[in-house]
Formats: C-alpha cells, sequence, structure tokens
C-alpha cells in the first residue's frame, strides 16, 4: 500500500436546516485511483467542495503530505496541492488552449504576459499526459474530451499532489472515456493521488483502486475494489444489507391488466444520449424507468416527448409511425411530460397557480381560441381539490407554493390536456412525504383509467411500488426489463449491478 | 377652474382603484408633477376653445405624447417576452419618408405603404430574433443603424414637403375639440388589450417571459409568438412616424424618431413592465410615456434650457424606478416598522 497523501478527518459542512457532511474521514493514497459513491445528495460534491475552498468546512481537518491545509478558496487549494476538474467543463471556451492551461499563472516580464513562455509550458503539461495539440487552437473547436483533457493538463500543470475528477465521463462516448482512463492512468503512475467520481458502474470497477461509499452526509466504509461485489456496493450506496435485499419479498399489486400497446418504440437512438431502444407502452399500465443518474432515463423521456429528435429508429403510435418535432406535436398526439428539473423546465414563476395550470392546455387549443374564464376556474377549481393542492387562492403566484404543490400544479397542468400517455421525470424529487403519497396513489389511479404512464424515478423502493412493468437503464442502454414477479428492489439493483456481458 | 373640477377627482379615484397595482407609482409621481404645476407655472392649465378645438399646454402634453405612447404599446409586448426593439426611432423615419414619397399618388397608397414598410421592418426583426435567435439588442440594432439610411434613400437625401389635407390632419387635426392622435392612441391600446388579454397572447407572453425553457417544455409556439411581437411592434412604430412626419408636413429622415427608442424603453419600464421580460403592464406603459412628455413639457414651459434638461427628467426617472424597486422597498418598509429579528430571518427564507 503506498503512502497516503490527502488524508481526511471528521469533515463536517452543515447547511440551513441539514447536515450535508457528517464528521467524514476520506483517505487517497499516491499512485492510486480511488472512487467516491454515493446517491445524490450522500455528500459527494460537498466533500469535494469542502476539500477545495468552494465551502468553508464547519469542523474536521484535512492535509496534504502531512501537512494541514484550510484552503478557503480552490485557488488556495491549487496552492496547496489539490487540483479539481469539474463535470462542467469550467473553462473559457473563446481561449487558446495555451491561454486556458495558463491563465491566472502566467509569467510576465514588466508586467507584461510572456505568450512564448506559456504556450512552452502548455506544450510541456500535455505532452506529460502523451497528448500532442495545437496549442493555439481556440478552447471551442476542440471536441468535449479534449476539452476534459485540457483541463486536466490546465489541473496538473501546478505541482498537483491531488487531482479531483468529478463526473469527468458524463458528456463523453465510449472511445473518448478509454483515451481518458489511459491519461489518468499515467498520471497514477506517476504518484498521484486521483478522486473519481462517478455515477457508471463500470467506469469505476475499470479504473479505481479504492471505493469510498457515502450515504446521507455519513460515510459507510472504504472498500478495496477487489472486495467489494457491485450488487454489495449498490446495496450500500442504497443503506440496505445484501441480505435485507435478499430479503425483500415480492408484494402483492392488483394483476396488471395492460391494456393494447399504445406507443412502441425500436432502436430509437440518439449520440450520446440514448443507444438503440425498444420500448412497449400500453394502455392501463405504469412502466418504471429505472438505473442511476446518467443512465439515459431522461434522455429517453425527452425523445418520446419530441424536445430532442431520434438520430435512429423509429416511434409508432397505435401501430401507425409517427415523428414528433416538437412538444407541441407530441402534445397534439395526447403525450404529456412533467420534466425532471421542476423549477427550470417547468413552473412560470410569477405567473399565477391557475396561469401555470391552463397553459398546456391553451398552448394545446392554439393561440387564437382563449379558454373562457368561467372554464379557467372550473379547471383551477377542480384539479386543486382532486389533487388536493394547497394555495391561498388560483391567484397566488406558483413561486409561493411548497414543492409538492408546485410540482401537483404542474401535473394537473398535464392531466388538463386529457393525455393518454404520461410521461412523469422524478415527479417526487424534493417533495415532502405527503404530498409523494399523494402523487403515488394519483399514479395509480390514472393507470386504472387506462393511461399509459412512463414513471421515472432513481428511488428503486418507490419505482417497484408503482410500477407494472421496469426497464433498467445502465450507460444509455436498456439491460434489463422485468415483468410480474420480478418487479422488485433486488431484481431493479441486480440489473442496475449486473456486469457486462464481455 | 372647470379643469380642476374634472382633472383632480378622476387622478384620485385613478390612484384609489390603483392602489395596490403596479400601476400606482407612475400614477403618483404624474399627479405629484401636474400639481407642481398648477401651482407654480402659470398658464400651463389653462385652457381655450377655438374654432371648436381645445389649445392649451395639457393638450399640447397629450399630442406631443402620442408618438411614444404608440411606441410603447409595442415595446411593451417586445420587452415582455425578454427583448427590446432599438429600431423603432428608425422604423418611423422609414415610414414617413415612404408616405411622404408616395403622397402624390394617392393617400391610401401613401398611408399603406408607409405601414406597410413598417410592418417589413418588424418582420425582419422578428425573423432575426425568432429563426435566426440573434440577441434581441443586437438584431434591432443592426436596423437601427442601418434604418436612416434607408429612409435617406427613399427620400434621395431630401426633406419631402407634402400638403395633402388628409395626411396633414394625421398628426395635426382635431376630432371632437380633441387631437386626432389622442383618438388614434386610444384606438390602438383598445386593440392592443383585445389583442392580448381576449386571445391567449397575453398568456404566451409572459410564459415565454416568465421561463422560456418551461414554456418550451409546455408546447407554448415561442417562436411564432416573438416573431409576432416584432412584427407589432413595427407597426406601432409606423404609425408613429406618420403621425411624426404629418406634424412637420414632411418626411425629415435624420430627426423623425430620432432617440425615441430610448423614451419608449424608459416608459415602459416606468410603467411597471420588468426588462426581464414576463408580467407586462399595457395600461403603465401608456402612464410612462405621459410622465416623461409632461416632464418633458414641464422642464419647456418653466424655460429649462433643451441641453440640461435631461437633468431634472433623468431624476424623476430614477425615483420612479427606486420606488418600484423591491430592495429598496423592503428596506423602508424595514425602517417603517422594524420587525422583531425572527419575523425577519422567516420572511427571508
Amino acid at each position: 500500500m503506498s503512502a497516503p497523501v490527502l488524508v481526511c478527518r471528521g469533515l463536517t459542512k452543515r447547511f440551513p436546516g441539514v447536515v450535508a457532511l457528517d464528521g467524514v474521514d476520506f483517505c487517497a493514497r499516491g499512485g492510486e485511483v480511488h472512487a467516491l459513491m454515493g446517491e445524490n445528495g450522500a455528500g459527494k460534491s460537498t466533500l469535494i467542495k469542502a476539500l477545495t475552498g468552494v465551502h468553508p468546512r464547519d469542523a474536521g481537518e484535512a492535509e496534504v503530505d502531512g501537512r494541514p491545509v484550510h484552503p478557503r478558496s480552490p485557488r488556495e487549494a491549487e496552492a496547496a496541492g489539490i487540483s479539481t476538474v469539474y463535470q462542467e467543463v469550467n473553462l473559457i471556451p473563446d481561449l487558446s488552449v495555451a491561454e486556458n492551461i495558463c491563465l491566472g499563472r502566467q509569467r510576465t516580464r514588466l508586467g507584461f504576459i510572456r505568450w512564448g513562455d506559456a504556450r512552452t509550458r502548455a506544450r510541456a503539461a500535455l505532452a506529460r499526459l502523451g497528448l500532442e495539440l495545437d496549442v493555439d487552437r481556440t478552447l471551442s473547436e476542440c471536441s468535449i474530451a479534449i476539452q476534459q483533457l485540457v483541463a486536466i493538463a490546465r489541473a496538473t500543470d501546478i505541482d498537483a499532489r491531488v487531482l479531483i475528477l468529478d463526473e469527468p465521463t458524463s458528456s463523453l462516448d465510449a472511445g473518448e472515456v478509454a483515451q481518458l482512463f489511459t491519461v489518468v492512468r499515467r498520471l497514477r503512475d506517476r504518484g498521484l493521488a486521483i478522486v473519481f467520481v462517478s455515477h457508471f458502474l463500470d467506469q469505476v470497477y475499470a479504473l479505481a483502486d479504492r471505493i469510498t461509499v457515502l450515504r446521507n452526509g455519513r460515510l459507510v466504509g472504504e472498500f478495496p475494489v477487489a472486495e467489494l461485489p457491485r450488487l454489495q456496493l449498490v446495496a450500500h450506496m442504497m443503506g440496505r444489507s445484501v441480505d435485507e435485499v435478499e430479503a425483500l419479498r415480492h408484494r402483492e399489486r392488483p394483476a396488471a391488466a395492460p391494456g393494447e400497446p399504445l406507443l412502441s418504440t425500436r432502436g430509437l437512438a440518439l449520440r450520446h444520449a440514448v443507444l438503440p431502444l425498444d420500448l412497449e407502452l400500453r394502455r392501463g399500465e405504469v412502466l418504471g424507468l429505472g438505473g442511476l443518474l446518467g443512465s439515459g432515463r431522461t434522455e429517453v423521456a425527452r425523445l418520446l416527448f419530441g424536445l430532442d429528435r431520434a438520430d435512429a429508429g423509429e416511434t409508432r403510435l397505435e401501430g401507425r409511425p409517427v415523428t414528433f418535432h416538437s412538444p407541441a406535436d407530441a402534445m397534439r398526439a395526447g403525450l404529456a411530460l412533467t420534466p425532471e428539473d421542476r423549477k427550470t423546465q417547468a413552473i412560470l414563476p410569477n405567473l399565477t397557480v391557475r396561469e401555470n395550470l391552463i397553459v398546456a392546455l391553451q398552448a394545446r387549443r392554439g393561440l387564437w381560441k382563449q379558454i373562457p374564464r368561467a372554464e379557467q376556474d372550473r379547471l383551477v377549481a377542480d384539479f386543486t381539490r382532486a389533487l388536493g393542492i394547497k394555495t391561498s387562492g388560483p391567484e397566488q403566484l406558483i413561486r409561493n407554493l411548497s414543492g409538492g404543490n408546485q410540482q401537483k400544479v404542474i401535473l394537473a397542468r398535464w392531466l388538463a390536456t386529457e393525455p393518454r400517455l404520461l410521461i412523469l421525470d422524478e415527479p417526487t424529487r424534493g417533495i415532502d412525504v405527503g404530498a409523494q403519497a399523494d402523487i403515488e396513489r394519483l399514479l395509480a389511479r390514472l393507470r386504472d383509467e387506462g393511461l399509459a404512464i412512463v414513471f421515472i424515478c432513481a428511488d428503486t423502493a418507490e419505482l417497484s411500488r408503482n410500477s407494472q412493468r421496469i426497464a433498467v437503464l445502465r450507460d444509455h442502454a436498456k439491460v434489463a426489463e422485468l415483468t410480474g414477479p420480478d418487479v422488485n428492489e433486488q431484481a431493479v439493483m441486480r440489473a442496475i449491478a449486473r456486469e457486462t456481458a464481455a | 377652474m372647470i379643469v380642476d373640477l374634472l382633472l383632480w377627482p378622476a387622478l384620485a379615484a385613478l390612484l384609489w382603484v390603483n392602489r395596490r397595482r403596479p400601476l400606482l407609482w407612475p400614477l403618483v409621481a404624474l399627479a405629484l408633477l401636474l400639481l407642481f404645476n398648477r401651482l407654480f407655472t402659470p398658464g400651463f392649465f389653462a385652457l381655450e376653445i377655438r374654432d371648436g378645438r381645445l389649445y392649451g399646454t395639457l393638450v399640447d402634453v397629450l399630442n406631443q405624447g402620442s408618438k411614444v405612447m404608440l411606441l410603447a404599446l409595442g415595446m411593451t409586448l417586445v420587452i415582455a417576452t425578454g427583448g427590446v426593439d432599438l429600431s423603432v426611432g428608425a422604423t418611423m423615419a422609414i415610414a414617413g419618408a415612404v408616405m411622404a414619397r408616395l403622397a402624390g399618388v394617392s393617400i391610401p397608397v401613401a398611408l399603406g405603404g408607409g405601414l406597410g414598410v413598417a410592418l417589413l421592418a418588424g418582420a425582419w426583426n422578428g425573423l432575426l430574433v425568432s429563426a435566426f435567435r440573434i440577441q434581441p439588442i443586437i438584431a434591432t440594432l443592426i436596423l437601427m443603424v442601418a434604418g436612416r439610411g434607408v429612409a435617406q434613400l427613399v427620400t434621395d437625401g431630401q426633406i419631402i414637403n407634402f400638403e395633402q389635407p388628409a395626411l396633414v390632419y394625421l398628426g395635426n387635426g382635431s376630432l371632437l375639440g380633441l387631437p386626432f392622435t389622442l383618438a388614434l392612441v386610444l384606438g390602438m391600446f383598445v386593440l392592443t388589450a383585445l389583442l392580448v388579454r381576449r386571445t391567449a397572447l397575453g398568456l404566451f407572453i409572459e410564459a415565454i417571459g416568465d421561463n422560456e425553457t418551461a414554456a418550451r417544455f409546455t408546447g407554448l409556439p415561442a417562436r411564432p409568438v416573438k416573431f409576432l411581437v416584432y412584427v407589432f411592434a413595427g407597426l406601432c412604430a409606423g404609425l408613429a412616424g406618420l403621425v411624426a412626419a404629418s406634424n412637420i408636413k414632411s418626411a425629415d429622415a435624420n430627426h423623425i424618431g430620432l432617440y425615441l427608442e430610448l423614451d419608449a424603453i424608459l416608459a415602459v419600464v416606468v410603467g411597471g413592465t420588468a426588462l426581464t421580460g414576463g408580467r407586462f403592464q399595457l395600461a403603465g406603459s401608456l402612464v410612462g410615456a405621459l410622465l416623461i412628455q409632461t416632464l418633458g413639457t414641464t422642464l419647456y414651459a418653466r424655460n429649462v434650457g433643451a441641453d440640461v434638461a435631461t437633468v431634472p427628467k433623468a431624476i424623476v426617472i430614477l425615483a420612479v424606478c427606486l420606488l418600484q424597486s423591491p430592495v429598496l422597498r423592503a428596506k423602508l418598509a424595514g425602517l417603517r416598522r422594524p420587525a422583531p429579528a425572527a419575523l425577519r430571518k422567516e420572511g427571508a427564507a
């Protein structure tokens, strides 16, 4: 075992109302790739931000090579030897590769930047990664993968001891990932301690030497990769023991009486987003879409709803081929989508509950046929009662409602269009337990009324509780379809964790 | 005096009706400005009837303000989608030039030509913004810069005079004793209000301006709506351009509508529509335009030179904007009745 480079003890970070990081110990060793794993909100990002000085920590200590570090900004963290490459490449697209690598640390002569020196340094930094690149090229001309590598070159140009890679592969294709991994292994062999954050299990098992699992801001444990089977890792991330998972009994659920197929896809695909996908959606059935974050669930929803255009495959509605060029097309065919990110994709924050509720129906009826005010008021009153929306009145601004009530208004917005197919992308994320139960009950009722429903959910328990059939996605591809007695948490987790056949 | 008997109760009623509306502060500013003139500017409220027509400074305010009021109607819808139209002043010049050029052909051709070319100008802006997704400020800057050149081409660099009574009437005539331009503004206001409130256009505009991503996810026709508002702004600018040319019975490509786009933007913002888009206040924009015109006329009536008049104008505008600023209002409210610390904390969260 090599020497510890980065050692943290008892790191704690509180935000108003939550403890995001609760006394976490973490140790990254030189010459090792250390994966940091956990579900959304487990504290991975907070840990990284506490280490890099983005968030001041409330308690605990960190050392690099035995020297205590207490960075108050990413710059101080870099000076202490901790460099970070973030998920979204945060370089400056309009500057050249050399400028991006040296920005903020150019050597100067008489106050003027020595550009020749900057280019030489940039070339050297890239060469250390085994890359040869025209450093005068504008960064935006390079592919995302190259930009990612330039970010790594920038991070390792200074005398870094620890390199943190936060979801570096989320927008890369398989070939690009391989190229990135070659570079990371090279850096590892030079003795750097590398911290690797990713949702892709295959990648973690391909690259990492050691895994630390976090859950709800607490440390679950540190494991050598060889001693941690995938199922065990998934169970750790979700807070259940494998035995407990094994013991989970298949729950009684109403015998699925699926109607005839409504919408089906064959080989539907979009580069970088969805690998060829076959799905069949039936009336009176909830199809769950499972998988870890970044597995392609939302991308599938976007394709189905016409927000993105597939570059291969076909979609059939009641047997007839259809192409949706826009959400408006999909709506005309009777589709509805409540998006994943309520705040940026769904609510119209400064408009009223009434306006937010009727807007999709109005869009469907068109610009000139305004819904009469009496009908608007009736719709709002009906849905407020039916869904139990808590608001001081229909003219209340939606931004003043709680998250759960906002979500109910968004659901009502789409139900008002009387859809045949309802796609719900994480409808219960970030809302309180009561509203969640309401939404789950509503789901069952709509299913019984004959709607076809696609239910996207990261929580496997919730997913298997509400679905008749579950398609599991991993790395942008459907890896399993569970039906009948197989619709249970354990099977979903097995499907998520299963080694690739190859 | 009869003016006092009519005006002050009407203003008071207007203020009362709008006491909880965004229109309140521009109305208060307008009322204060009128009160100031009533007390300190002799002759400001003097009215006389000659040849069955009303004359006086107040009438001048309405007549002169009509151009910015027309522009403000179109500008309100553009700003509500989160855009801006800098080209309306130049569009006025083009419309005026085309009308003067065609004045000799026939009256309908002159009017139709002026408005038609303004619609084309608006369609050009709308195309750049909605189809090519150029930022509105840049897209309309192009026509703002090029428009006066186009107008010069239309007039061959000359100032074209015209005498046709119908064209002169447009900017100088009277209807029921009041300036015809007032009827034009009221007509356009009613038309616009019907267009946005009796169809779903108003809702669509506000939705797009408030959160364009969400509007797109909801299947709203964001691009056609954006195109439409620029066309409408072009139409409003065309009408204002015809009035401006009629005022001086000639087409002066260099001066018609010069800097009026800025007054129009100011009127919209003072009237309570945020530059970031979303909720818009059509009536507020008219009040804002009236406020700006009253201010200008007041300064003129008090012999403040045109070269320094911009300073007091800026101060009044600043005051109205600050009164509408949520930050400042929260601070003022805090001064009036200091809330207990615990309550404040809750309010902030």
